[in-house]
């Protein structure tokens, strides 16, 4: 029975988040006195395996916050992270290391992720480093395999990021992300300030690479037109809590609460002025 | 494309800009690109990174750095040419004629100044007026960008604001003297979406009252839509296409410009469906420090022929108030 339940746990959810709590203290005054100010105010959201989770909300709703506290980049104040059946919420650093492979991050500005001396080789190889996993030569291998998988060119592993435009810092990210094979990989406003057409290029590979690896996205964005195209379910945040959820076509084609109305309306604000422009004849 | 109109405002002519770097060949940002704004005119300039849109904005006012080259062309401005003034001219021009709203007002304001006084300080260098009569002017210029509590925010930080505010202020500071033209580099792609609508309505709001013209530089074609009345696209330095607004959306020529607009019509809410791969344009921009013979939009576009590669397309004019350069049209 023992050996069935954990097949039947395939049916769990791959990230359960309950009651996540975080608060950033600001020193204000001469006395430094210290305000606590809520960032995350007891937020449960779950992600199947596989699936992709929009995280959705304006500035300083605490998506991001959200977003560090799964990757445990911050320590929540309270609540249970569950990845699988081990909560990460209260791991140390130790324990961390293990649960770091399984869980990766992207972050929006691709470049100031990365050490700018170093090589795309070294970027993808630094943590195979760090977990101490293969040879040299095996590190290498694996940085020119995943580099061909995410569209860049093998024989460039020597150019420095610097040589690298916009849109293949963004994928030299996703490639250090993939290093270790993750199971989840985080993305906070990952393809925000990319053209359009790098934008597009990206939200493809994330795709393909979901379909390839089976990967779990937990995807942090402002964007409700782009999030409508790739997310599985979507929940919306606001001023630390989560106050609209539900599957992608269900938020968007009847939204309740005001602030995933206003999200929607920023996002079709263009589409009126563009519907007169291809209707009327000026 | 000589103009029939009288009411050229600014004329950029063959304009070509070079930057020279260390160890490299100089990357040519801009090469022989010309363009027209007219007087209370919005224009927009629609380009993805490296396409020398930005270059193109700063060199109007004579803002490039050091290592960039004029090397041709000419920015013709009330009878004269700017990239012949020198800089105590130039200097009359810039905020008072002609003025700039950054991308990133974070940036562009000093942090350890208030808002106010920063725009006080554009005021004081080209209008005659009193210390008082001048605060006055600059809390109707903070009314005016929708502030309704000037008093307060003119005594404000830059730190004390949220990016939209900011962004706000930026733009009283470019309108704070009244100018012809206002250029625009990427006004709202550091804003979410809600506050972008706001910052293009204010801009829409002071071209109606003042009739200022704007030159707005984006890679969204989205924001030009029921705001810019022409949009000029740029690809790799070069102009690529110019037409009306509705008509570059309802029937754009230029295989780049037809993929642009293909692809932000994503942002116009059809995106129903989930986990649909997006249309996409393969390949990346080339490098400018390397540019061969042919099209430059050759490599990636779609409809590529024999011809493309081994020719430069000329400037065709298909119609009234339309350019394009592309081989599907003529050669």
């Amino acid at each position: 029975m023992g050996a069935d339940a954990h097949i039947a746990g395939n049916s769990l959810p791959f990230l359960r988040v309950c009651r996540l709590t975080k608060h950033y203290v600001r020193r204000s005054g001469i006395a430094r006195k210290r305000i606590p100010i809520a960032a995350v105010r007891g937020i449960d959201f779950e992600i199947a395996a596989g699936k992709t989770l929009a995280l959705v909300g304006s500035s300083g709703s605490g998506k991001s916050t959200v977003a560090r506290c799964v990757s445990r980049l911050e320590r929540p104040d309270a609540g249970q992270i569950w990845v699988g059946d081990t909560d990460i919420s209260r791991l140390g650093n130790h324990d961390l290391r293990s649960c770091r492979s399984e869980i990766q991050m992207i972050f929006q500005d691709a470049v100031t992720s990365m050490n700018p001396r170093f090589s795309a080789a070294q970027i993808i190889e630094e943590p195979l480093l760090i977990q101490g996993r293969g040879s040299k030569e095996d590190r290498r291998t694996r940085a020119q395999e995943i580099m061909s998988e995410v569209g860049l060119a093998p024989n460039s592993a020597d150019r420095s990021v610097m040589e690298f435009s916009g849109g293949q810092r963004q994928r030299l990210a996703i490639a250090r992300a993939l290093a270790l094979q993750p199971k989840l990989l985080v993305l906070d406003e990952a393809l925000s300030g990319l053209d359009l057409s790098t934008e597009a290029q990206i939200t493809n590979l994330l795709l393909d690479l979901q379909a390839a690896h089976s990967l779990t996205y937990l995807f942090i964005s402002h964007d409700m037109a782009l999030v409508a195209h790739l997310a599985d379910a979507i929940a919306v945040i606001s001023a630390g809590r989560i106050v609209e959820q539900g599957p992608t076509a269900q938020v968007i084609s009847s939204p309740n609460h005001p602030e995933t109305k206003a999200l929607m309306a920023a996002a079709n604000a263009f589409q009126k002025n563009y519907a007169d422009v291809l209707g009327g004849s000026r | 494309m000589a103009s029939v109109f009288n009411d050229d405002l600014v004329q950029i002519i063959d304009l070509t800009i070079s930057y020279s770097l260390p160890g490299s060949a100089p990357v040519r940002a801009v090469d022989h690109a010309s363009l027209e704004i007219h007087r209370g005119e919005v224009i927009g300039v629609l380009g993805e990174s490296g396409s020398g849109k930005s270059t193109l904005a700063a060199a109007i006012l004579r803002l490039l750095p050091p290592n960039a080259h004029y090397n041709d062309g000419s920015i013709m401005f009330r009878g004269g040419n700017l990239l012949a003034l020198a800089e105590p001219e130039l200097r009359r021009v810039r905020g008072k004629e002609i003025s700039l709203i950054s991308q990133d007002p974070a940036l562009s304001l000093n942090p350890v100044i208030r808002v106010g006084d920063q725009i006080s300080e554009v005021v004081q260098s080209h209008l005659a007026m009193s210390g008082s009569a001048r605060r006055q002017h600059v809390e109707e210029l903070l009314r005016a960008v929708g502030f309704e509590l000037a008093r307060q925010i003119y005594s404000a930080y830059p730190h004390q604001l949220s990016g939209g505010q900011r962004q706000r202020v930026g733009i009283a500071q470019a309108i704070a003297c009244n100018p012809v033209l206002v250029i625009a580099d990427e006004p709202t792609s550091k804003l979410d979406a809600a506050l972008q609508a706001e910052v293009l309505i204010l801009l829409s709001e002071i071209r109606k009252r003042h009739g200022t013209a704007f030159l707005v530089i984006s890679h969204d074609p989205t924001i030009f839509s029921g705001f810019a009345d022409r949009i000029v696209v740029m690809y790799a330095g070069r102009v690529v296409e110019e037409g009306k607004t509705a008509d570059i959306f309802r029937r754009p020529l230029h295989p780049y410009t037809q993929a642009l607009v293909r692809l932000s019509e994503r942002h116009l809410g059809n995106a129903r469906a989930s986990r649909v791969r997006f249309p996409v344009i393969d390949g990346e921009a080339p490098d400018l420090t390397h540019i061969g013979i042919g099209c430059r939009f050759a490599p990636r576009c779609p409809e590529r022929m024999q011809v493309c590669m081994s020719c430069d397309p000329r400037e065709l004019t298909p119609e009234p108030f339309r350019r394009v350069s592309c081989f599907k049209y003529g050669s």
